[in-house]
């Protein structure tokens, strides 16, 4: 069967000189088949790994943030309206709610990297490279549910041809692709993607008062649901009075530990049923991805760990100091708080931004961790670090690499001279 | 300090415990501090007396010069030591290195250990681009026709009269082939049913001096079976090589065990060893498998004069490049010679019976019906070795192994450094969603595949990429497969570029292409990595 498949794709194939069709052809074959390639000399034998399987890993290890996230953004609009605050309650409208959300996204960080990728593929007459995998499967997850699609699309447009393709394509970028499409909307069009008003879905503010915001989907939804006879969406409740929509990290910059644990138990944001971007909020998924990258060898276990040391170090440095009542939460919470985990398990630990040689590896995990949360708690402006964190140690990356690999020659010069 | 963290644990340990004796008399007030004293007391003799035993020791061993061999001598031990699986008991008091980094593939068909009398080659090649550094057009002495015995000379390099190439068996030189641009590619020879030897002079190995030797071997064709690092080239006789490397046993894939090669070679390995350790200004190495359940050949463990070094390790440990790295590593304007084990028994023979006797063991092993060894000489036809022995559809012959060796047809021959022949099937079919759902298994390193769960699977191989060539994406894959203080991507890209500086100062001068080509192997990118790297090597060679 596959034969006769394979035949008839061959048959088809555009030829080489339509670049663009014949790039697009080549992506979607290469995707559903392993070419037909052989070694030539050097290895005879290749390892059965290669940059597909390895990019699609993530997506997998992204999984349960994607199926967590979508719900989460449902269960948070409902929160809000106090109406079926029991996690499972009311479990296909929230559900349609989130996927009502989330889908445009999905589709519009998709469609728009990946069409980009194939235009540059073409132009510069080489295979897609499959960099733009993962970054699609990130970029939904750490933005906010509410983001309007056109920004999105701006923000992703920026990332890729400045970030990636103005520097020669997959693997070749010195930041994160996924961080600079966030960056960008930070600070383009802040009033999106900060402050207390953006984290819960499908809720407009005027002036001082809260109301729902429903599509045409929804009522489309509710025909469907009334059918069934469930309940259904309808106007819309009335947001819960004292609702302000604010995050933990939001609330510990105005009133410490004592301001958080006000809104928020530690078990809820645990288990992520908080306000956020869309995937950062379940710590137990998070960490279940990066435990499975980790095993799977895909990413690095040294950026995370020292990642994690560099934080809580300076957690605790800064619970000495005590200045501030931000700098008095005990340091282990503010793993509970915030995207730290997200950042550790899924920006920090790609390969092409983080440092490439392993001592540069502690080191730029170290210092990731340490600036990141200097940045959340002492720095006002920004509510969460690890964005810029991040992009500032991808920018010294090579730096530190230089001082390893420097130190690797040195010490074969010693070698040579003791020798001598 | 290695040992640091077992150091540190007791230490605490013992904090701890004395923490506790205070703690349990601490209920009424006048006896808490007493207790506390006694606690601490007990604390400061316990950890005196270990750190005392500690440094005793440690002086013990320095004394009788018992810590040169990197083993650990304190009390406390490593971390390696507590986790790590125990190293077998014939190493005790052994130099032992032990390398963490490396990779087995496990291929189908390795060779059993018989000799198969019906295997015979009849025609044999010399091939001149075996060996690097010389001109492609090297001097011939034979023409088509000529009769000639084994130890004959045959051709030597323009840049270098002095050093002649010979004749690995008697016969009939029945063709010249040649490349593009007249590069002569084999020296063919049609050898004789009985086989005739040149009477080389006898040389009295204790009388005659490092010059008369250095004239025999060179004369006589020894130095076509040694080679020269940094490069991988044909020895510069006008250099002294600072320090000599045999590796005693291969851990490529299908690689033929060498202490099955040895046997009945024993006395011309021995007396081979004597020569080389004539020749140069330091030591002449041995590498020695320290991982197997049985103790190497006694041709190996029992050599004399010689300095002996126990591999520990996965593949590439059996590789001389990273022996040399771990032993008396090469530093800029070292010179350092290498050759395998039976090229030394070659050698031995040349001195002990007068006669350049190029008979060769050779393992045929991977797809073939009956993974054997043959006894034949140097660079036999690949052809007649396995004549009747495959019976797959599209075979690919290898000279050498998987990794490294070269791609051969069925008319050409072995190559002149390789003492394998690997069949493998080629791989030139699609694979639905093969990247994503792999229907048949195959040898990865990464766990994304259910290897790990099967360790002693041998894998039927292919030829198959299994992927397309990429960029550099992943980092750190390459140094879980080398055990040498090399950062290898950053290397090759240092080569890439063309910085001259940098490839030197990152060690390109301690590599050759199947020091790498495990790296190469796992390559995620399916990069080229032994064709960059001996681009690099070839350029900084040049400069």
């Amino acid at each position: 069967m596959d034969n006769g498949l394979i035949k008839f794709l061959k048959k088809i194939e555009p030829s080489k000189d339509k670049k663009m069709l014949h790039t697009l052809f080549d992506g979607f074959f290469t995707f559903a088949f392993t070419p037909n390639e052989t070694t030539k000399n050097g290895v005879h034998l290749r390892d059965g790994m290669d940059l597909k399987r390895t990019m699609i890993h993530v997506v997998i290890a992204l999984q349960l943030c994607y199926l967590f996230g979508t719900y989460n953004i449902g269960h948070q609009h409902f929160y809000a309206l106090g109406e079926f605050t029991g996690l499972f309650d009311g479990f296909h409208l929230k559900l349609t709610h989130g996927l009502v959300k989330m889908l445009p996204i999905f589709v519009v960080a998709n469609v728009v990297g990946l069409a980009i990728e194939f235009f540059y593929a073409a132009k510069k007459g080489h295979p897609i490279e499959e960099g733009y995998i993962v970054t699609g499967a990130l970029i939904p997850l750490i933005m906010p549910p509410d983001l309007p699609l056109w920004i999105l699309a701006m923000s992703i447009v920026f990332a890729v041809i400045l970030g990636k393709e103005a520097f020669g394509g997959t693997g070749m970028n010195i930041w994160n692709i996924a961080l600079l499409a966030r960056v960008f909307v930070f600070f383009a069009y802040p009033t999106t993607i900060s402050g207390d008003d953006v984290w819960i879905s499908g809720i407009a503010k005027e002036g001082i008062t809260y109301s729902t915001e429903y599509t045409m989907v929804h009522g489309w939804l509710d025909n469907l649901f009334s059918s069934f006879g469930w309940s259904v969406f309808g106007e819309g409740g009335v947001v819960i009075d004292g609702f302000s929509g604010a995050t933990p990290l939001s609330l510990a910059v105005s009133g410490g530990w004592e301001a958080v644990t006000s809104q928020f138990t530690v078990s809820q944001m645990w288990w992520g049923l908080i306000p956020g971007s869309i995937g950062e909020t379940c710590k137990p998924f998070i960490i279940f991805g990066a435990l499975f990258l980790i095993i799977t060898g895909i990413a690095s276990w040294r950026v995370m760990l020292s990642m994690a040391i560099g934080c809580a170090v300076t957690g605790m440095l800064l619970n000495g100091w005590g200045a501030t009542e931000y700098m008095d939460i005990p340091w282990y919470y503010h793993f509970y708080m915030g995207s730290f985990l997200f950042a550790m398990a899924f920006m920090a630990t790609d390969p092409v931004t983080a440092a490439s040689t392993n001592t540069g590896k502690w080191i730029y995990g170290f210092m990731a961790g340490m600036v990141g949360l200097i940045i959340r708690v002492i720095n006002p402006a920004y509510p969460e670090g690890w964005m810029l964190a991040i992009l500032f140690m991808n920018t010294l990356a090579p730096t530190i690499d230089f001082y390893v690999l420097d130190a690797n020659m040195k010490r074969r010069a010693r070698r040579a001279q003791v020798a001598a | 300090m290695k040992n640091g963290i077992s150091r540190l644990s007791t230490i605490s340990g013992l904090m701890i415990f004395s923490s506790v004796v205070y703690g349990q008399g601490a209920e009424n007030a006048s006896s808490f501090y007493t207790n506390l004293l006694i606690g601490t007391l007990g604390f400061v003799v316990i950890a005196v007396l270990l750190q005392l035993t500690d440094n005793l020791l440690l002086i013990e061993a320095k004394k009788t010069g018992a810590d040169k061999t990197g083993r650990n001598f304190s009390i406390f031990p490593t971390i390696g030591e507590i986790f790590k699986k125990r190293l077998p008991a014939r190493l005790a008091g052994e130099q032992v290195v032990r390398l963490d980094k490396g990779h087995d593939i496990l291929v189908e068909g390795e060779s059993v250990e018989t000799i198969d009398s019906k295997v015979k080659a009849n025609t044999f090649a010399v091939q001149p681009p075996n060996y690097n550094g010389i001109k492609p057009i090297p001097k011939l002495v034979v023409q088509v026709g000529d009769s000639v015995k084994a130890g004959d000379e045959l051709f030597y390099d323009k840049q270098n009269p002095d050093l002649k190439f010979v004749a690995p068996v008697s016969g009939e030189v029945i063709a010249l082939n040649r490349k593009e641009k007249r590069a002569i590619k084999e020296v063919v020879i049609l050898a004789d049913k009985k086989q005739e030897f040149r009477t080389l002079p006898s040389i009295d190995l204790e009388e005659s001096s490092r010059e008369d030797l250095m004239a025999f071997m060179m004369e006589y064709g020894a130095f076509g079976m040694i080679r020269q690092r940094p490069y991988n080239v044909v020895v510069d006789h006008t250099v002294i090589p600072s320090n000599i490397f045999i590796s005693t046993f291969d851990s490529a894939p299908l690689a033929p065990n060498l202490n099955f090669v040895i046997k009945g070679k024993e006395a011309a390995f021995a007396q081979g060893l004597k020569v080389l350790s004539k020749l140069t200004s330091g030591q002449v190495h041995l590498g020695l498998d320290g991982k197997s359940e049985n103790s190497p050949s006694p041709a190996f463990v029992e050599a004399e004069g010689v300095e002996k070094t126990y591999f520990y390790g996965a593949h590439p440990a059996g590789n001389v490049g990273i022996q040399i790295h771990h032993t008396a590593p090469i530093n800029a304007n070292d010179t350092v010679w290498t050759l395998d084990v039976q090229a030394v028994a070659t050698i031995g023979s040349m001195v002990a019976d007068s006669k350049f006797d190029a008979s060769r063991l050779v393992a045929i092993g991977g797809a073939v019906d009956n993974p054997t060894y043959a006894n034949t000489y140097i660079g036999a036809n690949i052809g007649e070795l396995l004549k009747d022995n495959v019976s797959i559809e599209k075979p690919r012959y290898i000279s050498g192994d998987v990794l490294s060796g070269e791609q051969k047809q069925t008319e050409e021959f072995l190559n002149i450094f390789d003492d394998q022949i690997s069949v493998v099937k080629e791989g030139d079919y699609y694979e639905m969603f093969g990247w994503l759902l792999p229907l048949s298994p195959r040898p990865s390193i990464s766990n994304t595949f259910p290897n790990f769960l099967f360790r002693d699977h041998k894998f039927e191989v292919d030829t198959n990429t299994h992927g397309e060539n990429r960029a550099f994406v992943v980092t750190g894959q390459y140094e879980k497969v080398l055990p040498m203080d090399i950062y290898p991507q950053h290397l090759l890209k240092s080569i890439l570029v063309n910085d001259y500086e940098r490839m030197e100062g990152l060690g390109l001068l301690e590599v050759v292409e199947e020091d790498l080509a495990l790296c190469e192997f796992v390559c995620t990118s399916k990069q080229p990595i032994q064709k960059i790297l001996r681009e690099g090597l070839n350029t900084l060679r040049e400069q």
